[in-house]
């Protein structure tokens, strides 16, 4: 893939992009002016076309933490439940 | 301080707030409502479709007026079947163990059934006390036997589904423990184990129980 190189870098405005796109010393300037601007066509395409997939890892980690949970709520009487000689 | 197999059901309560009432939330956190949109996504047309399907079969005995029950029987349905789904998890608790629980499912339901059969035709509800062709002198003991009959169902369907739950995870429970006893002698565990895992297949009857508590639900509705 030789042309690899020759694609143009596109800038996007630093108040647009997302918390990961944004640099280190560009956090400020985020923050400050990130709050006011609301573009309002975003909230569109962010609740009705980017949707993030279901997966069974995903529901399968809220399944496991509702166990675990269980667990923990159980804990005082499971104490008890221990190898002991006569169940 | 004798510790039985019973205390699995004992309702557990941390720090004071019961486990029960994270355990009724959590079904409704598991299945995603539909979109207004006009094709949705695998998981949600799958999803539909179950419903749409089931819900056709449970209302097939019904004249129209009983449709009305169609979204009340096939959430109880859902709900119910999550539930029981969910306390085959390790160390989960299941609600539907709980007699009060089910019986706070049984009665209003059932009460509403008779009640708007009262309501409506009278007379036709009250003919079911009797069944047609019964000899003369069998009719007052049979309109007994009925009434009896009557009163006895939201009991019956209560219990039904606490019985059944709670057998099903206590045998679970005593099996699992006999494996793990069992340990040290081999040949012994691996058949057990099988039956643990069958056991835990035939627990996924759950969904049947399901099917039979609405089922009955629904036989009771002469609407």
């Amino acid at each position: 893939m030789t042309y690899k190189f020759l694609i143009p870098i596109i800038v996007v405005p630093v108040v647009q992009r997302k918390l990961g796109d944004v640099r280190l010393n560009e956090l400020c300037v985020w923050l400050g002016q990130g709050l006011f601007l609301k573009n309002h066509n975003t909230w569109y395409y962010r609740k009705y076309i980017d949707v993030r997939r279901g997966g069974i890892g995903r529901i399968s980690m809220l399944l496991t933490g509702y166990c675990v949970l269980c667990y923990i709520w159980n804990y005082p009487h499971l104490k008890k439940e221990r190898w002991r000689k006569y169940h | 301080m004798m510790v039985s197999f019973f205390d699995q059901f004992a309702s557990p309560s941390y720090l004071g707030i019961p486990l029960i009432a994270v355990a009724i939330a959590l079904p409704w956190v598991l299945y995603p409502t539909p979109p207004a949109r006009w094709i949705n996504n695998r998981l949600i047309t799958i999803q539909g479709w179950f419903i749409n399907r089931f819900t056709n079969q449970l209302m097939l005995p019904l004249n129209v007026g009983g449709h009305k029950w169609a979204l009340l029987l096939a959430s109880l349905m859902i709900f119910l079947i999550t539930i029981n789904m969910l306390g085959l998890l390790p160390y989960t608790f299941t609600p539907t163990t709980q007699l009060s629980l089910n019986m706070g499912f049984a009665v209003p339901l059932w009460l509403a059934t008779v009640i708007i059969g009262m309501r409506n035709q009278p007379t036709v509800a009250l003919g079911h006390l009797l069944p047609e062709g019964t000899p003369i002198p069998l009719i007052p003991v049979l309109i007994i036997i009925e009434t009896i009959s009557l009163f006895i169902r939201p009991l019956a369907l209560g219990v039904r589904l606490t019985a059944n739950l709670t057998a099903g995870h206590l045998l679970i429970q005593l099996i699992a423990t006999a494996v793990f006893v069992l340990l040290p002698m081999m040949p012994t565990v691996a058949i057990l184990t099988a039956a643990v895992l069958f056991l835990l297949t035939l627990l996924e009857v759950a969904v049947a129980m399901i099917q039979a508590y609405v089922f009955v639900l629904l036989l009771s509705l002469y609407l």
